[in-house]
């Protein structure tokens, strides 16, 4: 039996999850508790699990990050909750030089045990301090593991996989996505996905669409507009950002020649660059084309919805640059 | 030099401790003295590398604050940490041989000298963010109020941290959530070259704790019997529930900041004024003429101090350097152990 669902509710539940299963996590962040979340994914769970581990913060994102890497390396599991990956920058400077290096420069002494969870991405006329992409710039850093969960099962399962892990894992959660729904199976079944490998999401042999995070639907959209046009559209969804599944992006190219990867992040020095790059050292022969890059056009993400559309990837940006590699 | 820092005066009155105490504080501010004399004199030849903040005229707030802890407490330094890390427990050995980067050190020589760390003495580093392990303490305390532990996070900083963000963030939540830390602040006068009147609005850096809602009391960081007395009340009043609580100690550092620093922000003589109150030389100079210590006494004390560091240098000479095919190791779990 299936049940269907949005990715808010797969998150809330995952969430709830694990606050039940183990009495070391706890929720903390901004607005999590008495607000019900910024985008209602802690509705209720004041009340059902109360303010010492549903913990309502300041904003002060520095510290209560650093706060929740203190919290891990004490014992705790705590998933921290920040509330755009815009506001994350206050908080870069405790991911980077602490969390994501506790781990090795102790000689293995302290692991950091944390999920950092955020919303991503743009979409939603928020502008431009509240629609960046920077998931490009956690996956540079060694030491974390980043996921970005792009449909339901992976919204529902990541989550349990992430607490168990004992390093530090952020996790990008597109805000676009939010409100998209699927099925599950009925509670009660393993929920849990694996969070190493990425996933064909549609199988297809003329071209590769590699993306991730909110621009999965625009991708699955484009390839469904390529079928109708004769051209068969493989399109892979990374789910994890680093460290990234080479065997799977080689395997997709070996299998259709001609690759096209899509990303919200800017095209300079994003992952974009990043995966293309391995495909060039990897998989050079082959390639049947150059690979092509769609990606956020280099502006702050503008207000008015013309350009905003305008600005970032789009089912018809994709199915263009697929239909370039044919010309 | 536009701001002179006159020493406090030479402490007086009794020395509160029977004589085994006294002793053991006194060997434990010469162990750091001689380790630091001998690291800087290592870093000449070669031996020790990147960057080295030596702890000389400060030994008695490490010395004095850290007896004044458990061992079930935490400890989050600075990278102006030997001494620290010597006192909680850390062989010297250990950290020797981490400053010259070998495997034996206490992170494998992947840290150095700003970063020791050491789990089973809950001794959280060597943190070289200024100001960072500032909410890492909140964090490590949080978690022992959540788990119900009897557990006090000594967080020691510098004047300098007391201007980043991450000090009124931590300060905030730790005294918003009533956490059991003992701030600890080291005010040496200087962050790194910048005299604290030039770096701060609001010099008295009780006020600017105390603006939190929690206790902030100042001591003589150069006066080992103040440092550990008022330590061991505030630490008493932190594992007593009361939240956490912000002790200054007024101390100087006699060397340069690190070995790059040719000095040229403070005055010779202000250095030499800070020197004749020496943490040190004063203590042992009370002791005696408390009749406590004996000039044998202390030549004993510190022989074993010496011998102590002589050890320590052969032990990392003798040490190995970690293959570099373990160099990726810890960076993350590997693959195969991953759940």
């Amino acid at each position: 039996m299936t049940r269907r669902l949005s990715y808010r509710e797969a998150m809330r539940e995952a969430m709830r999850e694990a606050l039940q299963n183990d009495p070391r996590v706890f929720l903390m962040g901004e607005d999590v508790g008495r607000y019900g979340g910024t985008y209602a994914f802690s509705k209720g769970f004041l009340d059902e699990f109360g303010p010492e581990r549903i913990r309502d913060t300041p904003l002060s994102e520095l510290g209560f990050v650093g706060a929740g890497i203190g919290a891990a390396l004490g014992g705790l599991r705590p998933i921290v909750e920040v509330m755009t990956v815009n506001f994350s920058l206050l908080a870069l400077d405790q991911i980077v030089n602490s969390a994501a290096l506790l781990r090795h420069m102790s000689g293995g002494q302290f692991p950091v045990p944390l999920v950092i969870r955020m919303c991503t991405g743009a979409g939603r006329q928020l502008a431009a301090q509240h629609s960046h992409s920077f998931e490009g710039w956690y996956a540079h850093i060694p030491g974390i593991k980043v996921l970005a969960p792009a449909t339901i099962e992976d919204a529902r399962g990541m989550l349990a996989p992430a607490l168990a892990d004992p390093d530090p894992v952020v996790i990008f959660e597109h805000c676009g996505l939010f409100n998209v729904e699927g099925e599950l199976p009925d509670n009660g079944d393993d929920c849990a996905v694996d969070i190493a490998s990425a996933k064909v999401r549609r199988a297809g042999k003329d071209v590769a669409i590699i993306t991730y995070g909110g621009c999965l639907p625009k991708a699955l959209a484009a390839a469904e507009t390529l079928a109708q046009d004769g051209i068969s559209a493989e399109v892979l969804d990374l789910r994890v950002l680093r460290p990234l599944d080479d065997a799977a992006i080689a395997a997709a190219v070996a299998k259709c020649r001609r690759v096209v990867v899509v990303d919200e992040n800017w095209k300079s020095g994003g992952l974009a660059a990043e995966i293309v790059a391995r495909i060039v050292e990897h998989a050079f022969f082959e390639l049947d084309a150059p690979v092509a890059r769609v990606c956020a056009e280099e502006v702050p993400i503008p207000y008015a919805k013309h350009l905003e559309e305008a600005a970032l990837p789009q089912p018809d940006k994709i199915v263009a640059a697929v239909k370039g590699l044919f010309a | 030099m536009d701001v002179e820092h006159h020493a406090p005066p030479p402490p007086s009155g009794p020395v509160p401790w029977d004589k085994d105490f006294a002793f053991r504080l006194l060997a434990d501010m010469l162990r750091i003295r001689r380790m630091e004399e001998k690291s800087a004199e290592l870093y000449g030849a070669g031996k020790i590398r990147g960057f080295l903040h030596l702890y000389i005229g400060e030994e008695a707030v490490a010395v004095g604050a850290l007896h004044a802890l458990q061992p079930q407490d935490n400890v989050v330094a600075t990278y102006r940490e030997h001494g620290h890390a010597l006192v909680r427990g850390l062989s010297m050995n250990s950290i020797m041989a981490e400053m010259f980067g070998k495997r034996e050190g206490c992170a494998k020589g992947r840290g150095g000298s700003m970063h020791l760390f050491d789990a089973a003495t809950r001794f959280y580093g060597g943190n070289a963010i200024v100001g960072g392990g500032l909410p890492l303490a909140a964090g490590l305390a949080l978690a022992a109020k959540l788990r119900n532990e009897d557990r006090v996070t000594a967080c020691f900083f510098g004047d300098g941290a007391v201007a980043e963000g991450a000090f009124h963030e931590a300060l905030n939540l730790a005294a918003l959530w009533k956490l059991p830390v003992l701030f600890c602040c080291e005010n040496n006068l200087y962050g790194m070259g910048t005299a604290i009147e030039r770096a701060e609005a609001q010099t008295d850096l009780c006020v600017k704790a105390g603006s939190y809602g929690m206790a902030a009391l100042s001591c003589d960081g150069m006066d080992i019997v103040d440092v550990h007395e008022k330590t061991r009340e505030a630490a008493a009043r932190v594992r007593a529930g009361e939240g956490p609580l912000f002790v200054e100690y007024r101390t100087y550092r006699f060397r340069a900041h690190s070995m790059f620093d040719a000095e040229l922000y403070r005055a010779k003589a202000e250095v030499e004024e800070w020197k004749t109150r020496g943490p040190i030389h004063t203590f042992t100079a009370r002791l005696k003429a408390e009749g406590k210590l004996a000039e044998e006494e202390f030549l004993a004390l510190d022989a074993a101090a010496m011998k102590e560091v002589e050890d320590a240098v052969a032990y990392a000479e003798a040490g190995s350097w970690e293959p570099v095919e373990e160099m990726l190791a810890d960076v993350t779990t590997p693959p195969e152990a991953a759940p």
